[in-house]
């Protein structure tokens, strides 16, 4: 049975890494604004559970701050990005 | 605690189950991400990232660290809630901020309409003596 865990958090390291890879793809070739900063939230969602990945591939409890810093940061960051789109300024 | 090798069999299995069926749904989301055409058919694709992935995986930790530890480890119910606090509130920016723009930009092939409220502001345009008003 750990060998089917290893095999599966190995599956999903990849996988989550191949998201990665499209995410970035689409932040490069997007045609518009609003297409790069949605590809730029998936990319810090999905670098969010890489960390959530590797937490258990490694089974430490450090992961899981990294991974909730990751995702209040994207967070902000996506706001900022939508709000800098739509208004031309973030602060008014 | 040290290591994946120690975990009982009957942990280990959901435990799998679930990291296989999230990393695939990611992996789906990012697939749809880059392959649908428009911007609002695009849109919906990390959402499946965000809700199932994210929820498939983070059930995946907390199962994996409450039967590794031998206690209850549940603080990624944190996270688990502040993804689905955020991810409405972050589609609804980007997607507002985005129909702004393809009506400002006047791109009609984009797909957003402005349910006719801008009609007849569009209908005047020409007439108005004024040519670089919006």
């Amino acid at each position: 049975m750990a060998t089917l865990l290893e095999l599966s958090i190995g599956y999903a390291l990849v996988c989550v890494l191949v998201a990665m890879v499209l995410c970035a793809l689409r932040l490069l070739i997007g045609p518009s604004a609003h297409d790069r900063v949605l590809a730029l939230d998936t990319l810090w969602m999905a670098g969010m559970l890489l960390a959530l990945v590797l937490g258990i591939r490694f089974g430490t409890q450090v992961y899981f701050e990294v991974a909730v810093l990751i995702a209040l940061v994207g967070f902000v960051s996506t706001v900022a990005l939508a709000k800098f789109l739509m208004r031309g300024e973030i602060i008014e | 605690m040290n290591g994946i090798a120690d975990l009982p069999a009957w942990a280990a299995l959901p435990v799998a189950l679930l990291l296989f069926v999230g990393a695939s749904i990611i992996l789906i989301g990012a697939l749809g991400l880059l392959r649908l055409r428009t911007f609002y058919q695009r849109i919906h694709g990390p959402a499946i990232t965000i809700t199932l992935g994210a929820g498939c995986v983070l059930i995946a930790s907390m199962l994996y660290f409450t039967v590794a530890q031998a206690r209850l480890v549940i603080h990624e119910v944190i996270i688990a809630a502040f993804l689905l606090m955020t991810a409405p509130v972050v589609s609804m920016l980007i997607m507002r901020a985005a129909v702004y723009r393809d009506l400002r930009a006047r791109k009609a092939d984009a797909g957003a309409t402005a349910g006719g409220v801008y009609t007849i502001v569009e209908a005047e345009t020409p007439a108005s003596p004024a040519p670089g008003k919006e």
